[in-house]
């Protein structure tokens, strides 16, 4: 039809970015006007926004945010073999491999169930405490052992969706040629899984990335900790605002990416090429 | 041209006794005795429900059975502490959904058995499996997905799978009931050139015509047993039993006959 919108957005296209250009400047100016006029906004102003302590403390928290990196890439790589590791354990069939079942699905309930502040709490202070010989006693250890048993849990049950969307007859493929089970796992099910499942799992890192934070809770100083030195040393809340600006940097491209993985995929099914 | 293939090999390839099979409280498979000769190609026919594809799906073990036994070539793959795997490698079955797997080329799709189960090294595996896609007509395909094949592609290439394994027996399940009419000929001119050859088949069928052209008998199954066989010719015009006439009288009646 002529002039029908490509957006989808119905009558013309013109007419519509129109309407949701024009929308979208009241909705915003209406909130900026309600935040501004405000009683209190000069001294949420000074407190919050100060131009002069925002270039002050940039230098010296940004570089803490490598250690976030650290943490964040140190664990991501072993709850995606953790997880996994988890996921097959769950997903093998028949009542001999019952107690492994049992044993995967009881961990993923226990650290699905914890808040994750409690278990980097109780590992980053409580192993450490034990001064069990060989045992390391950096904290920056065992932060990432508590994000791996944490992400690991959620991750696993990511994949294990994967699996079970894999169709049983791909599986009795494999099987009738002679593979073993664990043949058709790691050969058949479990590449067309992770397949499937790469845009959630991706979402999973997002949240993985905002908890590195956590990490300071146990004394390490990385962004967040060293946006509250920060603080303490201005008695002003800005450096918070350089934390929250570089995690929006990092973290909405990573949305972005999510959402466009998510769009291919289902345009893929939608053309059947992926069953 | 039956009479003599099945003159050829007088040896036991496949014998099913009482085989019983339920999900459930449904009664799929109440008793099946049957019997291959090496070389032979049986056709199994009846309405859908009749326990065709379960019966070969117990034969290959991918079913567990309930009661009864299953002896290839002289061994009983059913007695306990068997090794299924190594038993799977024998007998080849082709599935109706071809269930190619959708993550690798068709190279790979033929390739991955041999390598894995018969730990063939990749050049080895890969100069036979190409040999095996040229003869059927695929050798372009093999680097392609089976999502760019045609459906009578993507059997024929599923058929080739199974044969890279080099089965003793090769199962069919209805390999053609998924496929476009202008694509059911290429795969069945396949299963024509391999029973030419002596490959020991039993497939399960609603092609008439070509149960009548390739097999050597003709089972009919009904409600879980084998009610009646014998020669395509005597099965297909003349059966004994009632049951049997009504069933050919739907198929002919559906234009299938």
């Amino acid at each position: 039809m002529p002039g029908r919108s490509r957006l989808g957005l119905g009558g013309s296209g013109t007419q519509a970015i129109v309407i949701a250009a024009v929308s979208t400047v009241v909705v915003f100016g209406v909130l900026g006007y309600i935040v501004v006029t405000s009683p209190g906004w000069a001294s949420v102003q000074r407190s919050f926004f100060n131009e002069r302590i925002f270039w002050e403390s940039l230098p010296r928290i940004v570089p803490g945010f490598w250690v976030n990196i650290q943490l964040f890439l140190i664990a991501e790589v072993l709850i995606l073999g953790v997880g996994l590791f988890l996921a097959v354990m769950r997903s093998l069939p028949g009542p001999v491999f019952f107690p492994v079942r049992l044993l995967a699905t009881a961990y993923v309930d226990l650290f699905r169930a914890l808040p994750g502040v409690l278990i980097i709490f109780m590992l980053g202070f409580g192993a450490p405490a034990l001064q069990i010989p060989g045992v390391p006693s950096d904290r920056f250890f065992w932060a990432v052992v508590a994000l791996t048993l944490l992400y690991s849990a959620y991750v696993s049950e990511v994949y294990r969706a994967g699996i079970e969307s894999v169709h049983p007859s791909q599986d009795m493929a494999a099987r009738s040629l002679g593979l073993s089970r664990w043949k058709s796992l790691r050969f058949v099910v479990v590449p067309q899984a992770v397949r499937r499942v790469i845009p959630p799992l991706l979402n999973d890192f997002i949240g993985l990335q905002k908890d590195t934070v956590l990490i300071s809770f146990i004394g390490v100083v990385e962004i967040f900790r060293a946006s509250q030195i920060r603080q303490a040393a201005t008695f002003n809340f800005t450096p918070y605002l350089i934390t929250a600006l570089v995690f929006l940097m990092v973290t909405i491209p990573l949305a972005r990416l999510v959402d466009r993985l998510v769009a291919r995929e289902a345009r893929r099914r939608a053309a059947g090429g992926l069953r | 041209m039956s009479g003599d293939r099945a003159a050829l090999g007088q040896a036991e390839a496949l014998r099913v006794e009482g085989l019983w099979k339920s999900f459930g409280s449904l009664q799929v498979l109440r008793g099946v005795d049957l019997t291959l000769a090496e070389h032979e190609v049986v056709a199994m026919i009846g309405a859908s429900g009749s326990g065709k594809s379960t019966l070969l799906r117990c034969i290959n073990l991918l079913e567990e059975i309930d009661a009864g036994r299953v002896v290839i070539e002289g061994e009983e793959i059913t007695a306990r502490g068997v090794d299924v795997d190594r038993i799977r490698r024998r007998i080849g079955i082709v599935f109706q959904a071809f269930n190619l797997f959708p993550h690798m080329s068709v190279l790979a799709n033929v390739t991955l058995a041999p390598r894995q189960v018969l730990r063939l090294g990749r050049a080895e595996a890969e100069a036979s499996a190409v040999a095996l896609l040229e003869r059927f007509g695929l050798a372009d395909k093999k680097d392609e997905f089976p999502d760019r094949l045609s459906g009578g592609q993507q059997q024929r290439a599923a058929i080739v799978r199974a044969l890279a394994m080099k089965p003793d027996i090769l199962l069919l399940d209805e390999i053609t009931s998924a496929l476009d009419p202008e694509l059911v000929a290429e795969v069945l001119d396949l299963i024509r050139e391999l029973a030419g050859e002596g490959m020991t088949m039993l497939l399960a069928t609603h092609e008439m015509g070509f149960a009548r052209d390739v097999a050597d008998r003709i089972c009919f199954l009904d409600q879980g047993v084998i009610l009646e066989q014998g020669p395509p010719e005597v099965i297909l015009s003349s059966p004994s039993e009632p049951r049997t006439r009504q069933f050919l009288d739907r198929i002919i009646r559906a234009g299938r006959l």
